[in-house]
């Protein structure tokens, strides 16, 4: 698994508020091999979403990167917390993501189209979607993100970043995104950045994980091992605060 | 995503007072000044100017700007500048008070209706929507002239429309702050509904009610001035803004000051209530 | 946001639809509020219409057989009633005292001209709003922006009579791009005189719309789907013209819905500066002839209109809007 050359390499990231500096990402360091999955884990406001924007290439405004260097050998899309708020809701899905391809892939209006339709298809998004022009407020939260994830996807990205997908989503519906995102990525082979608090989630997906807390990685390692016997107190802060997942000790 | 709160650069310790405040909202020291620029003017203008501001001298008409006549004289020979300053007398006088009235009586309407909801708040929004139904020029035009130009006029005009304003902005205040809890406590141990009124809801609903005060001084002074150059307002020879736009319009293509220079005034006393209500807005949000 | 303070269900349609009905109920309540409102507004100001009409120094007896003809003899219960009759067989309020027409076809005859003028300047507004608004959010905090955001503060307090006498100083007088007032002949020609008239109006609501629309643009273009889409490759300007001026134009429209009154009025006075023959001049040749018939008419149809616009309004932004229209 371990490749020499990493896909992405975050040396001593910081990020800082514009109008008076405050530090909300400090001197952070992780690597991201080929094909492997990362998870970011802690409480909010811990900068994790910030530091997916960044690698992105994309921060918000009033944030700005103060230090560090992120080095990255592929392109990256990224799948948002707010399925609905990811989408332009005056402008029906189909479109949207036709659009995506059209500029990303540089085929023709036609075949753009039909190109984002056999993306919709291998998300599992009803036929129904295809004749109408439906809009992301005609759909449910797990429909859009399917879309959203579509639209990564058109991207054809070497790194997925997920910040946290499913967390605006039914019970229901979280773990059938999970497992999509899952089987997309044996597929495809992307690499990934999970930002996540939910810890069986992290477990079920990232081989490595970063334990955040006020902007700093207060813990990295392999996820199993770093679970099984967290070092930080904070990581067994969090550890303690959910309910004991059998499965965590027995499986793969 | 967690919006990024960005904490505000730590507060100067020790200095908490008015004038201290008043610095760092620079909108609201500039319109201070601007304004108290202007009533300075219109309280000192028989010390500074020598002219009668209604006083007409034929031989001195249509006169560009001089040493002697700072900014010229009208077609009546009249100094401008006198009658521009005595204009802003006669002007933000009018603004002043015809603002008490509808501001206490849409304060109290709003307050009431929020409050208590219901039918009587069914009543005065089919009411508000009403009168909002009316375009406002049509109907200052209208009950201005129906009851006699002057100033009379004016203040009648303002009390019939000048409230719907204050009555839907603390209406909506008040109503947000009824479904807070604070004000639900406050119910529940039994306090009347006029105290919690007065002494809850009124505090909170005031200063939003005042920074619209603002805006809508300007509103009315340019109505006010409508109302002088459509001739249904200040009757001449009371110098006023609107009427001597008016009266400089024959000559816009000699003398083009005449009509340009009360806009400007106009224009000048607008801005520095909009820094003024601007700077009151951010005052009140810092704290 | 500026949305009415109606809360559109996501879930049934039939929630949707039944809004539709309180929004037209609603305003039909206000129409009729509106036409007691137009019988009242003579009333309620002091002075006699009659004396009014006859001026100062009229003889007793001409008073008395001009309250007559006005109706003014009757009790005002009665006064309504005929009022409400003619209302509803003549379509309007009543026969104008100097001309003898009824307000009808008075006011039907300067219609267009105020309907043409009103049109331009609302496509006007919007499209500077629009453009201005743009560069200042796209610009935001730089010194374009700065600028965008003084011009409201500043435009506020211009009486818009008077930001007409300018622009005819400018562009008629010195430049002669326009003609100084009047209307031209044809099509051409009457554009070509509206339209610094339609500017003068559009200018009047300007400020309000950029003010509120730079903060719509700055809301949407921080939004996560306008991150998805740049995250996605799609180059800024289709974003920007593809996505976020179609999210800020929609609440542009639901605000200049809100202000078509203030744009009417401003209008009447429009008219006046120009010297346009439309409904603002038959409103003052009617207030200084004292026809109370015809001024009421106006006070009518305009206000009818406004109630009506900003119902169309409301619908059409409705109809535009998917986030209203819920799951199928």
């Amino acid at each position: 698994m371990m490749s020499i050359q990493p896909l992405l390499e975050v040396e001593g990231l910081s990020l800082a508020a514009k109008p008076g500096g405050k530090i909300l990402v400090d001197t952070i360091s992780f690597t991201l091999n080929k094909g492997e999955t990362l998870g970011l884990v802690g409480e909010s406001g811990s900068g994790k979403s910030l530091t997916l924007r960044a690698v992105l290439g994309l921060l918000p405004r009033g944030v700005e990167k103060v230090g560090g260097a992120i080095q990255s050998g592929a392109s990256s899309a990224m799948v948002f917390q707010d399925p609905r708020g990811a989408l332009d809701p005056l402008c029906p899905v189909v479109k949207q993501l036709t659009e995506v391809v059209y500029y990303r892939q540089k085929l023709s209006r036609k075949a753009s189209r039909a190109a984002a339709l056999e993306l919709l298809d291998r998300l599992g998004l009803p036929d129904s979607l295809k004749h109408t022009d439906r809009y992301p407020s005609q759909l449910s939260g797990g429909q859009c993100q399917r879309v959203v994830i579509a639209m990564a996807l058109a991207c054809k990205p070497g790194i997925l970043l997920c910040d946290e997908p499913t967390t605006a989503l039914d019970v229901t519906v979280q773990r059938q995104i999970i497992e999509t995102i899952s089987a997309l990525q044996k597929e495809l082979g992307f690499a990934m950045v999970f930002v996540t608090h939910n810890l069986a989630i992290a477990a079920a997906m990232c081989s490595k994980l970063c334990v955040m807390k006020e902007g700093r990685i207060v813990e990295q390692g392999e996820a199993r091992a770093l679970l099984q016997n967290p070092q930080d107190p904070y990581t067994q802060m969090l550890m303690n605060s959910v309910l004991p997942v059998p499965e965590l000790e027995g499986s793969v | 995503m967690k919006p990024i709160t960005i904490d505000s650069p730590t507060p100067r310790n020790g200095k908490t007072g008015a004038l201290s405040r008043l610095w760092r909202t620079p909108s609201l020291l500039a319109g201070s000044i601007m304004l108290a620029v202007l009533v300075l003017l219109a309280v000192l203008i028989p010390l500074i100017s020598p002219y009668d501001p209604t006083k007409q001298d034929l031989s001195a008409f249509l006169q560009p700007p001089s040493a002697e006549h700072w900014l010229g004289t009208d077609q009546l020979g009249r100094d401008l500048f006198t009658r521009l300053i005595y204009a802003a007398r006669t002007d933000l006088t009018i603004m002043v008070l015809a603002e008490i009235i509808p501001f206490c009586v849409g304060v109290f309407l709003g307050m009431i209706a929020g409050y208590y909801g219901k039918w009587l708040d069914t009543v005065i929004s089919l009411i508000t929507d009403t009168f909002i139904a009316f375009p406002f020029y049509l109907i200052v035009i209208i009950v201005a002239f129906a009851s006699g130009a002057g100033q009379r006029g004016i203040y009648i005009t303002f009390i019939l429309v000048g409230w719907i304003v204050f009555a839907r902005v603390t209406r909506g205040l008040t109503a947000s702050f009824r479904r807070q809890e604070w004000v639900a406590s406050a119910r529940t141990l039994g306090l009347p509904g006029v105290r919690i009124m007065l002494r809850h809801i009124l505090p909170n609903v005031l200063p939003q009610a005042i920074v619209v005060l603002m805006t809508d001084m300007v509103g009315l002074l340019v109505a006010i001035v409508t109302l002088g150059y459509l001739g249904i307002g200040i009757t001449p020879p009371t110098p006023d803004w609107g009427t001597m736009i008016f009266d400089g319009q024959p000559f816009i293509t000699t003398a083009w000051w005449l009509s340009a220079v009360p806009g400007f005034a106009v224009v000048y006393t607008g801005i520095a209530l909009s820094l003024v209500g601007d700077g009151l807005a951010d005052l009140w949000r810092k704290k | 946001m500026i949305r009415s303070g109606r809360t559109l269900t996501k879930s049934a349609g039939t929630a949707s639809y039944r809004w539709l009905a309180t929004a037209v109920l609603r305003a039909a309540a206000v129409i009729l509020l509106v036409m007691t409102a137009v019988f009242f507004l003579i009333r309620i100001v002091p002075g006699d219409p009659a004396k009014m009409i006859l001026g100062e120094y009229s003889t007793p007896e001409a008073i008395a057989r001009m309250r007559h003809t006005l109706g003014l003899d009757l009790p005002l219960w009665e006064q309504f009633v005929r009022f409400v009759k003619t209302l509803f067989t003549q379509g309007d309020t009543g026969n104008s005292i100097i001309a003898g027409t009824s307000t009808r076809e008075l006011i039907a005859e300067r219609a267009p001209v105020t309907l043409l003028l009103i049109g331009m300047a609302c496509i006007a507004a919007i499209v500077i709003a629009l453009l201005l608004a743009t560069l200042a959010a796209t610009q935001k905090d730089k010194l374009l922006d700065h600028l965008i955001r003084i011009f409201p503060t500043v435009t506020l307090g211009m009486p818009i009579f008077w930001v007409g006498l300018l622009l005819i100083l400018v562009f008629s007088v010195r430049l002669r791009w326009f003609p100084v007032g009047g209307i031209g002949e044809g099509w051409a020609g009457t554009l070509h005189s509206l339209a610094l008239p339609a500017i003068t109006v559009a200018f009047s609501q300007i400020p309000t719309l950029i003010r509120s629309l730079r903060v719509q643009m700055l809301e949407v273009l921080e939004s996560d789907f306008v991150v998805t889409l740049k995250a996605a490759g799609i180059p800024g300007r289709v974003i920007l013209f593809k996505h976020v001026v179609r999210n800020a134009a929609l609440p542009t429209l639901m605000l200049l819905g809100v202000n078509i009154s203030y744009l009417i009025g401003g209008t009447l006075v429009v008219e006046q500066v120009f010297g346009i023959k439309g409904i603002g001049s038959l409103l003052f040749t009617s207030i200084s002839n004292r026809d109370f018939p015809v001024i009421q008419g106006i006070a009518l149809y305009c206000a009818i209109g406004v109630v009506i616009v900003s119902l169309l309004i409301e619908i059409l932004s409705w109809w535009l809007d998917p986030r209203t229209k819920g799951t199928s």
